[in-house]
């Protein structure tokens, strides 16, 4: 099990660094003077191609590359072009909200999906079943940003039981992860009852009934942890597709997160504090994949004997 | 196919004289209809191929429907409308008909939802079938690359190229495009890989086929039936995610009747007229749905097994 760890966390080193190269890369390939941007329009050639000079930005993209990894290995993000603060600090304040924000929308969106798709699979053809997945279907094509819309304009503005805007309580994320997470917990939904239902054809099953098993412990023992492993990594790669979501989504309830960093930080050219951004997200996204993976060791005897069979060689 | 099978085998018996060509073109054909025709008997897909056509013609005909300059021209006197028989969909905060801009702006998020998944899935498609016919070190070094970009989420990496190439519809074109590739290249490779294992692709192999011979005449059409369902349902998320890119103002500029920008600009008016932020959604929706539904239909159609 340690080894399969292990192996999986040295992974990521190389993989971390070819994130930063594409990101590092793409912001690279940018138009326009990071200095003027700094100094303003006004200022003069000498002061730019000085200032550009200082920041090291006269050298070649690589050596640029390879000192943004070396200053990263000391923690150091560089500076914000706008505020002058350091964009770590300006990350480490606003991530939080973001995190919140997302780990929210996926509980709610695991919740409400797994269940009502073993329910439509267990009862399949039921009405239940037709209208859980006809439903689905019409949300999962819904752009979370209008559900959000939708959302403040009823629970805000008609109703004015929750609050529209900012992220002060507990009670100002309910609306952004609820809108957040029903597309989502509409394709979990469909993937579960798919999975649910390949699995209730296997042969095991039968066996399970065929020896006079209860229904309910066939369904809950044999059925559902087969069905559920590839439901756990869709989790994670939904949650990847939730921290998108989320930048949009804080936008829609002026959330101050992460998302409404990267995107001013991208309307004003602030080349560092985009980088930056972007790379804290996709570590972390990293970070969870790499937790649905030791998770699926841990559920999958089949990997977990792999690598006790190895250590035993 | 089993059907096709019962089908065939007395047709080769009675017409001995059938060249190769026709004997190909006969099959294909039958497949085709064969589809079809479990396709037809699924109502959600029908539906939602229903609401494919009225949107495609809508793009087709946007002109004749509806004048385009309504939908540009200011006019403050007639603002924030309700819907009516003259402004079906009511006007917006310029006294713009609501119903001029949805009908037109089929042409930006639709369509650039369908010429992304195009274009990504014949880059994508290309590389995932190098990587999986080939194998060994081509296979192992694009799918590296592949797996390092997946590790970015689709729409930090859509947002990420776009603010290097500044907004407009060119570029968030070519930033979901490329956000995608990685997708597709590893679905494809899968679905190679899973052809290249048959016997099939032995026996050619055997018989001395020329290597492109066998991934395009071979490989290819028994793997395009993946390809077309991933396509499919790609479209609908790919449109959600270009009106996404235009609602947060990264995408298609105003006045350009965007359904993501519209909804972008109509949010401060919303508390007072509703319509306004109603129909571009819907407008945004359906046409995910329509592609979603027909997805689904498709998968279904081309395989009957996974068929529940």
């Amino acid at each position: 099990m340690l080894r399969f760890i292990c192996k999986r966390i040295l992974v990521i080193i190389p993989t971390l660094l070819g994130i930063i190269f594409i990101v590092f890369g793409i912001m690279a390939l940018t138009p326009g003077d990071p200095a003027k941007v700094i100094l303003g329009e006004k200022a003069t050639p000498e002061a730019i191609e000085k200032l550009n000079k200082e920041m090291g930005l006269d050298k070649p993209f690589l050596v640029r590359y390879v000192n943004y990894v070396l200053d990263l290995l000391h923690g150091d993000m560089g500076n914000s072009y706008r505020s002058g603060r350091e964009v770590s600090e300006e990350i480490l304040t606003r991530l939080p909200t973001t995190i919140r924000l997302t780990i929210g929308a996926i509980v709610v969106a695991v919740c409400l999906g797994i269940p009502l798709g073993i329910l439509s699979a267990v009862k399949q053809y039921s009405f239940f079943d037709i209208a859980g997945t006809m439903t689905a279907m019409m949300a999962a094509s819904i752009p979370a940003f209008w559900l959000a819309l939708l959302f403040i304009l009823l629970f805000a503005l008609k109703l004015g039981w929750l609050p529209s805007n900012g992220s002060e309580s507990f009670r100002h994320y309910i609306l952004p992860s609820l809108s957040l997470a029903i597309p989502t917990s509409a394709s979990l939904l469909r993937l579960t009852r798919t999975q649910m239902l390949e699995t209730i054809r296997q042969d095991y099953i039968r066996t399970a009934r065929a020896k006079g098993q209860v229904e309910r412990k066939i369904t809950f023992r044999h059925a559902l942890k087969n069905a559920l492993l590839p439901v756990v990594t869709v989790v994670g790669m939904e949650f990847g597709f939730l921290l998108g979501g989320a930048v949009i989504c804080e936008q829609v309830y002026s959330i101050n997160g992460l998302g409404t960093l990267i995107i001013n930080a991208i309307r004003m050219k602030d080349i560092p504090q985009v980088t930056g951004s972007a790379l804290f997200l996709a570590f972390f996204f990293m970070l969870v994949m790499l937790l649905v993976d030791i998770l699926y060791a841990y559920i999958d005897p089949r990997i977990r004997a792999r690598y006790q069979t190895r250590s035993k060689k | 196919m089993n059907g096709n099978m019962k089908d065939a085998s007395p047709k080769k018996h009675v017409s001995l004289s059938l060249t190769e060509d026709e004997a190909v073109n006969f099959k294909k054909k039958s497949q085709l209809k064969e589809v079809w025709r479990r396709m037809r008997k699924n109502k959600m897909a029908v539906v939602g191929l229903c609401i494919f056509t009225v949107i495609v013609l809508c793009t087709i005909f946007a002109d004749l429907i509806v004048d385009y300059d309504k939908g540009i021209d200011q006019n403050i006197e007639i603002r924030l409308q309700s819907p009516s028989a003259e402004h079906w969909f009511g006007t917006d905060m310029y006294g713009r008909d609501m119903f001029a801009r949805i009908i037109h702006g089929t042409r930006y998020s639709f369509v650039m939802g369908i010429v992304a998944v195009i274009v990504g899935i014949t880059i994508g498609g290309t590389l995932g079938a190098v990587a999986g016919y080939y194998g060994g070190i081509v296979d192992t070094v694009i799918m590296r690359i592949m797996d390092t970009v997946m590790c970015i989420p689709f729409m930090l990496l859509s947002l990420t190229i776009v603010s290097a190439l500044g907004p407009g519809l060119v570029n968030v074109l070519i930033a979901l495009m490329l956000s995608m590739v990685p997708n597709y290249t590893r679905v494809i490779r899968s679905a190679i890989l899973t052809v290249t294992g048959m016997d099939y692709i032995e026996a050619a192999k055997s018989c001395g086929t020329p290597n492109r011979y066998i991934v395009f005449k071979h490989v290819l059409p028994n793997a395009i039936g993946t390809v077309i369902v991933q396509a499919t349902m790609s479209v609908g998320s790919t449109i959600i995610a270009a009106a996404g890119m235009s609602f947060i103002g990264m995408g298609i500029q105003p006045p350009a009747p965007e359904w993501g920008s519209m909804l972008s600009e109509g949010r401060e008016y919303m508390r007072y007229s509703p319509y306004i932020v109603l129909f571009p959604g819907l407008a945004i929706a359906f046409s995910a749905l329509a592609l979603n539904l027909m997805g689904d239909g498709l998968r279904d159609a081309l395989d009957p097994r996974l068929k529940d």
